[in-house]
């Protein structure tokens, strides 16, 4: 635990409740500039709603929240994301009918602040260009760059959604199960987009994929129940007992181990 | 250099061989149908309140069933600044759609936080409010009487207005040339294409850091600009003004003619409106309900097929397939 | 004294009428979350059926309304398996056009049968001059067919309160995929339900052709006060509808009567202030997470 360095973002006491359902209990996060940390935890477990605790599209009902020292708790969404918070979504929430090279350029022109620019037409911007073909070589997406969204292969929609927020040049970077829904033989793509992440970008993880989890992460934490259970190192918490037992089960820690081939 | 397909919404500041040949047709128009002219006029004036709906619904997303307030707005402040003497034509236009740009401005942050049916009723009912309004402000806008003696002076100080509606054609389809230009600057700009992404999925514009409702707000205020444009030059146009600018049949009007030409691109309104007032202005000396009768199956039949409009049809029937496709 | 009771009757009478034909659209668009902005002409259509019937055919009111109502219920069905059947996966903006261009085709037709003019609806002798209501004499024709109104609303709420039928439509209409794999049959539900939301309109027109004169336009004349009523009571709320409507009803009334020089105004102003206050509809139940 490095002292005096800044925490890239920093969650403490998140709480959260819908009517008499408390999904979110006293919930406390926080991630190095750099880090690489996947959240897991059983299903109904409250990870979706931290997201959106952590990003704004929900308020808590207590707690607080600081990126990168400043104070967000009160920050809508929009802002949240201008100040350098980005997530990607567990369902893809792309501009269906536009193509990828248009969803990306999108992303693109907002993160320069050119939202209001009227006048100049926007195929003739020459850096908003370039760096939208610069996001679509870096994920891969060459052959379906002028493809509707829609009408691409899943595995590829997810691409273009992380795409989209490295477009918005993230300094915090959330990631709704990423891997969710991709069929087996397309995970390389997305694993190779992982890799390659810029070093200087904090990584919240949240996955169900145990072989993503030991490839990427360098800490995991736990939610059950809409609390944290525990935090740590991979080994350490894939080891630990009550974790095997709440969330893994054997086959889980044997594929979290590679006993078990890829299918 | 990043080349980018034709159709892409990047590319809309390209000037298509049919949007040229369009506006020759109605240059032409003048020379070949002398003794439509007044008709014609009124298609053009159409034309531009179409494409101001187009900006609103087609790229904003924006669905408002009151559209003909801002056209109203216009089309009675041309109607004051005349009778107050203020008789230059073109100025007159400007002002007319910068007072209904602001009435957009003012009205828009409320409205544009509602969307689907909600927005549908309040603009509906702010519609029909403003049609009472005027309804009872005789003072202000003759009533059912309408405003007459609206006079103005020569375009230019050269172009007489005369009697026939020549100059009035000219003079119209110089304004929409002018505003098709402008329009089309906006849709092709970084703006344009945010839009866009706005009506496509508001959420993930929000998510992108986009607060969705300044861009929605700004493109109000430009779609009601456009509007007053064309309620000025209907005024000046037919030299009166009367509650029919403000009536919902307008705003329905609009809309029809809208989904008739196909939504977004800025070329449903090139062919719907002049579709629409031509179907109704020919069937109705045979009976005034049988247009209604067409242009209801029409519009049914339009939506259902769900190519997006007259154009969207012919468009399918003309394109050659994508690779890979059957 | 006299006037409140003038104004609250008269509103009460309007307001009974409307609800009903209002109440066919809240079941329909709460069911198949179609935006029918064509209800209205079903309405229309039972009106002329119904004065047709009685002054071409010489039928008694009573057999007339009768047969009316389910010609347009009948006709409902039709529409729904050939027209609206389509709408169900579109978006809002689409069905609003299709329905607009049903209308169009609708009010087309009945100029054509009809003319353009207003056609009045002759009542029995027995429906006409006035009755004693203590308070003050008012319409036997209105207070006959506020009682019609109460008992049919009544009857429908306690279908869909009290019994096993309302549940399920309630069911279908909370969660259409789980009742379908329920094993209910949501086709035929969804044209039944259709069928009873046209008819509720036909009678509904039929009840208001002597306060509301049919006339061409009828159906766009009278949309706005519908989608009014809908909007504001929220999808497939029975109670809160006939609360609207008669608020409706009364404001309405009153504006006109009260202040003849802005009427019209009140019903407009208190919609866009209620729909800025509660887009959802003034009673929605809350949504759990």
């Amino acid at each position: 635990m490095s002292t005096g360095a800044t925490l890239a973002l920093q969650a403490s006491g998140l709480c959260k409740h819908f009517g008499a359902l408390h999904v979110t209990q006293d919930v406390s996060l926080s991630l190095q500039v750099g880090a690489r940390t996947a959240l897991i935890g059983p299903n109904g477990a409250g990870k979706t709603t931290l997201v959106n605790l952590l990003t704004g599209v929900i308020r808590p009902d207590r707690g607080q929240l600081f990126l990168f020292g400043e104070e967000v708790t009160a920050t809508s969404a929009a802002a949240r994301t201008r100040k350098g918070l980005v997530r990607t979504f567990q369902i893809s929430s792309l501009f269906a009918q536009l193509t990828v090279f248009e969803n990306i350029y999108i992303a693109v022109a907002q993160a320069a602040g050119r939202g209001f620019s009227i006048w100049r037409p926007a195929g003739r911007q020459r850096d908003l260009l370039e760096r939208t073909e610069q996001l679509v070589e870096q994920l891969k997406l060459q052959s379906d760059r002028h493809q509707k969204v829609s009408e691409i292969a899943y595995g590829r929609q997810r691409l273009v959604e992380i795409a989209l927020a490295l477009a918005l040049m993230p300094r915090v970077l959330l990631l709704d199960e990423p891997a969710a829904g991709i069929p087996s033989n397309e995970l390389d793509l997305l694993h190779g987009a992982i890799d390659t992440l810029p070093r200087e970008i904090a990584v919240l993880m949240i996955e169900h994929d145990m072989e993503m989890v030991r490839r990427f992460a360098s800490d995991v934490s736990v939610l059950v129940g809409g609390a944290m259970l525990m935090s740590g190192t991979p080994g350490a918490v894939m080891s630990h007992p009550e974790v095997q037992s709440v969330y893994l089960g054997t086959a889980g820690k044997k594929r979290f181990d590679g006993a078990l081939a890829h299918a | 250099m990043i080349t980018l397909p034709r159709d892409s919404i990047l590319s809309r500041h390209q000037w298509r061989v049919g949007e040229l040949l369009w506006l020759a047709a109605a240059l032409a128009s003048y020379f070949v149908f002398p003794q439509y002219l007044a008709l014609g006029t009124t298609v053009l004036i159409m034309v531009v309140l179409v494409m101001s709906f187009d900006l609103l619904l087609g790229f904003a997303g924006v669905l408002s069933l009151g559209h003909a307030v801002f056209f109203g707005l216009g089309a009675y402040m041309a109607g004051w600044l005349s009778l107050a003497g203020w008789t230059e034509p073109v100025s007159a236009v400007i002002v007319a759609g910068i007072a209904a740009a602001a009435l957009a401005a003012v009205i828009g942050p409320f409205l544009l936080r509602l969307t689907g049916l909600p927005l549908m009723m309040v603009t509906l009912a702010l519609g029909v409010l403003v049609f009472e309004a005027a309804h009872k402000a005789t003072t202000l806008t003759g009533g059912d009487d309408g405003l007459a003696g609206i006079q103005f002076a020569a375009i230019l100080g050269v172009f007489e207005w005369g009697l026939g509606g020549a100059t009035a054609y000219l003079y119209v389809l110089a304004w929409l040339c002018g505003i098709f230009v402008l329009v089309k600057r906006v849709v092709a700009s970084p703006f344009g294409v945010m839009l866009q992404g706005v009506r496509e999925n508001p959420a993930r514009m929000r998510l992108i850091g986009n607060p969705v409702l300044p861009h929605l707000t700004l493109a109000y205020v430009i779609s009601g600009a456009v509007a007053g444009v064309a309620g000025a030059l209907f005024t000046q146009a037919n030299a009166f003004v009367g509650l029919g600018v403000v009536a919902v049949d307008t705003s329905i009007d609009v809309l029809v003619m809208l989904v008739l030409g196909g939504i977004g691109g800025l070329h449903g309104a090139l062919i719907g409106a002049p579709v629409y007032m031509l179907l109704k202005h020919f069937s109705s000396q045979w009976n005034p309900f049988y247009w209604m009768l067409i242009i209801g199956v029409l519009l049914m039949a339009v939506v259902l097929m769900g190519r997006g409009g007259l154009l969207g049809t012919l468009a399918s029937w003309t394109r050659r397939p994508r690779k890979g496709q059957a | 004294m006299s006037t409140v009771a003038f104004i609250l009757l008269y509103g009460l009478s309007y307001g009974l009428v409307l609800c009903l034909i209002a109440l066919g659209l809240v079941i329909t668009m709460g069911l198949m979350h179609v935006i029918n902005l064509g209800h209205g002409a079903f309405a229309a259509i039972g009106g002329y059926l119904a004065i047709s019937l009685m002054q071409a055919q010489g039928l008694p009111y009573a057999v007339a309304v009768p047969a009316a109502v389910l010609a347009v219920a009948a006709f409902g069905v039709l529409a729904e398996r050939l027209l609206y059947v389509r709408l169900y996966k579109r978006s809002h903006l689409d069905q609003v056009l299709v329905t607009i261009g049903f209308n169009f085709v609708v009010i087309a037709i009945i100029t054509i049968l009809f003319g353009p003019n207003i056609v009045r609806m002759e009542l029995p002798m027995y429906l006409r001059g006035n009755v004693d209501l203590g308070i003050r004499e008012f319409e036997l024709y209105r207070v006959v067919a506020s009682g019609i109104c109460i008992a049919i609303i009544g009857g429908l709420w306690w279908v869909f309160e009290r019994t096993s039928t309302g549940a399920r439509l309630r069911a279908a209409v909370d969660n259409r995929g789980m009742a379908q794999a329920m094993g209910m049959n949501v086709p035929l539900l969804f044209s039944a339900t259709f069928a009873l939301g046209c008819g509720l309109a036909a009678l509904g027109g039929i009840l208001a052709a002597p306060m509301l004169p049919m006339e061409p336009m009828w159906p766009m004349k009278y949309l706005v006060l519908m989608l009014i009523i809908v909007a504001l009571a929220g999808h497939g709320q029975v109670t809160a509808s006939v609360a609207v409507a008669i608020i409706v009803g009364v404001v309405e009334t009153a504006g006109r009567y009260l202040f003849p020089q802005f009427g019209a105004f009140f019903i407009y102003l208190l919609l866009i202030g209620l729909m800025v206050w509660r887009p959802h509809g003034l009673l929605v139940r809350r949504q759990t997470a």
